[in-house]
């Protein structure tokens, strides 16, 4: 069986000082043209785009006026749509976030990047807490974002209960078209079957979404919805919503818990571990460089990798035997690190009978193993 | 002196009767092929601009989903996004509606589409004050229709603000300082005002515009004095020659009051046309169009529109019958109402009797005709004496067939603009802004 490979794009990489090995224009396309090109040439299954409505920060909540690390970001539904047509075969997996947001925008975004992309997107979608992001919209009060885990925090609780409406109303939106709503049925004069588009109807307690959606059904039907959690509060939201979910364990064994855990939510979901990996002979050595160049050594929710490929393989298989099906790596410093797994790492699996050879499917859906869901309106006959 | 310029812009087939979609040659509507296509035809063409429109409630007639025109699009940043990977000077307008957006996020998704093509981004800045498309929104319609303009405005300057946060120079990324970002590159915005509350910083550096072009495309006295105050480009339907000077004098005259200069408000008119070898058979193939868009099904639909009552027991090929309007409410939603169905529907009368008209041909008859009927010849020389007698700034052309409305024009009436020397051989800019003449 394959193990499905993911890397996570983000400005230079994941270390804080990676743009200081070499200097990226992170505000061109070409910068991302170029690394997502190197990471369908590995055949990887996608590639994730970070984003959040508000400036990159070492703090909790609010700027940190740092000037020596990255900051700024696009839109990465629209950098994803820009990717699209460069790419041929590779998932494209923007972020974004609910919160502040209007689902139906987000649900036609995403439905709009399936479609230029022929069947390539997903979606990762993320809440925001931060009383910083919050007075960018100035709509409500929200308190200061606290430091202890999120499940302590009522605020925190009511932005992933109308996360999972806003998921819930996407995916309605999705199948508010049903497949063959289009007819051109020139003798009555009708260009739809109006039978076939549905008002979804959602009204929960944050907001009510009438339908139908102004985009006709994605070529997947459904895009894959994925979001990133640490604990039990965000296992439930993707449980609730997700195809895949990204876990943050920090060893074999803590794999096999978070299965666990996550398995007993949800038979369905596709559980990637995420990892921050540094690869090649030197990795430790670069990685203690950026480390001295930053002036802290790096810190990150997800486990931290620095080592050759054959000892990242051997890590990935015995995770995998842990229950993970899939990895979501964050390369430390692009490009070198994103070369590494898809050059490199990939050869590495193959070797080992772990990874495909060939993209095997269209769709990201197939790349996953998921099925091209009907619309849950249609009527089945 | 050389000859005053002509603007050209083109419009993706829109969600009305205009599309012809029983016509063989009609091909997808939300295919990325087919916005390729077009917006690839209209680069070739060294038009100013691709332009989308939008729409965020499906269209509505007695209640139910209207289902005899084009309907379904998609999100009209996301394909502008992906169109500029394979467009290179081409400007890339969005409708984009103010009403049921935020300025933080709407800022940054048109600054990241600046950046993604170059700059050649531009928003057409529409507003909606209905309950019936605020149903799809966190909001609802919950906006008075005085306040659209006001939070349109408000919303507008609020953006610019956030564009302009950034200094051009904020990004230095040197490696032997360590220094990304430069101190004080990024400026904390504060704004406090009737309709947004925003403090913080933006996320995108200023894009290779500083600002996208605004476009914008209302009609009314508010919407005329909107776009003199902060459009670019405005889209207006007056196309004719007469109506044309008209109004360009008009809203010409009132960038005064804001300071501006005359040419930083190019006047666009949206326009159909249908061309032909001779005038002759220019004219049948307008003809032909004609009734493609206005199928039997769609002439009741229209007929019932204002006539306020279904009228489908009636033949629409045969004579418009003895039957009164009802003229207790409306019965479409999603579309500018008809005004005053009174007096309009006497006049369709008046003409159905004169003329001797069915109902399909009456409708055919009171439904706008092609803007530009001719030979390539007399359609560029038509389009060249607009510009030249300022009735317009140049045109945004509104093809019938997605998606290969466009090709004709480009190949036949575009070369002979260009050997008048009223229309640019090729791109001298990169940027929209270039293309418009607005730097």
């Amino acid at each position: 069986m394959t193990l499905h490979l993911a890397v996570a794009l983000d400005g230079a990489g994941w270390h804080p000082a990676a743009w200081r090995e070499s200097p990226p224009d992170v505000f061109s396309a070409r910068h991302w043209a170029r690394l997502v090109a190197e990471a369908e040439r590995g055949l990887l299954d996608f590639v994730t785009i970070e984003d959040a409505l508000g400036l990159q920060s070492t703090l909790l909540d609010g700027d940190d006026d740092r000037t020596d690390q990255v900051r700024g970001r696009f839109d990465a539904v629209l950098l994803a749509a820009r990717l699209a047509p460069v790419t041929s075969r590779i998932g494209l997996v923007p972020t974004a976030t609910v919160t502040h947001t209007e689902p139906f925008h987000v649900a036609i975004g995403i439905a709009t990047l399936d479609h230029v992309s022929g069947g390539r997107a997903g979606w990762r979608a993320q809440i925001s807490p931060r009383a910083s992001e919050a007075r960018h919209f100035g709509r409500k009060e929200v308190p200061p974002l606290k430091p202890l885990g999120h499940e302590a925090d009522p605020h925190v609780r009511e932005l992933f209960a109308e996360a999972t409406d806003a998921v819930e109303v996407a995916r309605r939106l999705w199948d508010s078209w049903e497949d063959d709503a289009e007819i051109r049925d020139v003798a009555t004069g009708r260009f739809i079957d109006r039978v076939k588009l549905h008002y979804v109807d959602f009204a929960g307690r944050y907001f009510s979404v009438k339908g139908p959606s102004i985009t006709p059904r994605p070529p997947q039907g459904q895009p894959v919805v994925t979001a990133l959690a640490h604990s039990r509060l965000p296992y439930e939201f993707a449980a609730a919503g997700a195809d895949v979910v990204y876990v943050t364990p920090h060893s074999a064994e803590h794999a096999r818990a978070v299965v666990e855990e996550v398995g007993g939510l949800s038979g369905e979901l596709k559980i990637f571990a995420d990892l921050v990996v540094f690869l090649g002979d030197d990795a430790a050595r670069r990685k203690a460089r950026l480390d001295e160049l930053d002036g802290a050594e790096l810190v990150s929710d997800a486990a931290i990798f620095a080592g050759t490929v054959t000892q990242l393989a051997d890590l990935l298989l015995e995770w995998r035997r842990a229950g993970i099906q899939g990895f979501r790596l964050r390369p430390g410093a692009l490009p070198y690190d994103l070369e590494q797994i898809a050059r490199e790492l990939t050869a590495e699996l193959r070797g080992r009978g772990a990874f495909r050879h060939a993209y095997e499917a269209a769709t990201l859906r197939g790349l996953l193993g998921l099925p091209r869901p009907l619309s849950r309106y249609a009527e089945v006959t | 002196m050389t000859r005053t310029q002509v603007h050209l812009a083109a419009h993706f087939p829109g969600v009305n009767n205009t599309t012809v979609w029983a016509d063989p040659r009609s091909g997808s509507q939300i295919d990325f092929a087919s916005f390729v296509h077009l917006a690839r035809t209209a680069e070739r063409g060294k038009l100013d601009f691709f332009f989308l429109a939008e729409g965020l409630r499906l269209r509505e007639l007695k209640g139910r989903i209207h289902d005899l025109d084009v309907v379904g699009r998609p999100e009209a940043l996301t394909v502008l996004s992906a169109l500029a990977a394979v467009t290179d000077r081409l400007g890339l307008a969005g409708t984009v509606n103010a009403t049921f957006n935020e300025p933080y996020e709407l800022a940054r998704r048109l600054s990241t589409l600046d950046h993604l093509s170059e700059g050649r981004a531009a928003w057409n800045v529409v507003t909606t004050s209905d309950a019936f498309t605020g149903e799809n929104f966190r909001r609802g319609g919950y906006l008075d229709r005085s306040q659209r303009y006001e939070r349109a405005a408000e919303f507008l300057r609020l953006s610019r603000e956030l564009w302009d946060s950034w200094r051009p120079d904020a990004v230095v990324a040197e490696s032997a300082t360590g220094r990304f970002i430069r101190e004080g590159g990024i400026r904390t915005v504060e704004h406090h005002g009737d309709h947004f509350s925003v403090e913080g910083r933006f996320t995108s550096p200023r894009s290779p515009q500083g600002r996208p072009v605004i476009i914008q495309a209302g009609d009314s006295d508010e919407g005329r004095e909107f776009a003199a105050a902060h459009a670019d480009v405005i889209f207006t339907p007056h196309g004719g020659l007469e109506d044309g000077k008209r109004f360009y004098a008009d809203v010409k005259r009132r960038l005064t009051r804001y300071g501006r200069q005359p040419h930083q408000l190019k006047i666009m008119p949206g326009v159909t046309f249908a061309l032909g070898d001779t005038e002759a058979e220019a004219a049948e193939n307008a003809a032909t169009i004609r009734r493609q868009q206005v199928g039997p099904q769609t002439a009741t639909a229209f007929l019932e529109q204002v006539w306020g009552r279904d009228m489908s027991a009636y033949d629409p090929e045969g004579p418009l019958p003895e039957i009164e309007p009802d003229l207790s409410e409306g019965v479409s939603q999603g579309r500018v109402p008809l005004k005053d169905r009174a007096s309009v529907a006497a006049k369709w009368r008046a003409l159905a009797e004169e003329k001797g008209l069915s109902i399909r041909e009456l409708v055919i008859e009171v439904t706008g005709r092609q803007t530009f009927i001719g030979t390539p010849e007399s359609v560029a020389r038509r389009i060249d004496e607009h510009v030249q007698a300022k009735a317009a700034d140049g045109f945004i052309l509104v093809p019938h067939l997605t998606p290969g409305g466009l090709d004709e024009f480009v190949d036949r009436v575009v070369p002979l603009l260009q050997e008048r020397g009223a229309f640019r051989a090729d791109y001298t800019g990169a940027t929209l802004r270039e293309h418009l003449g607005l730097t």
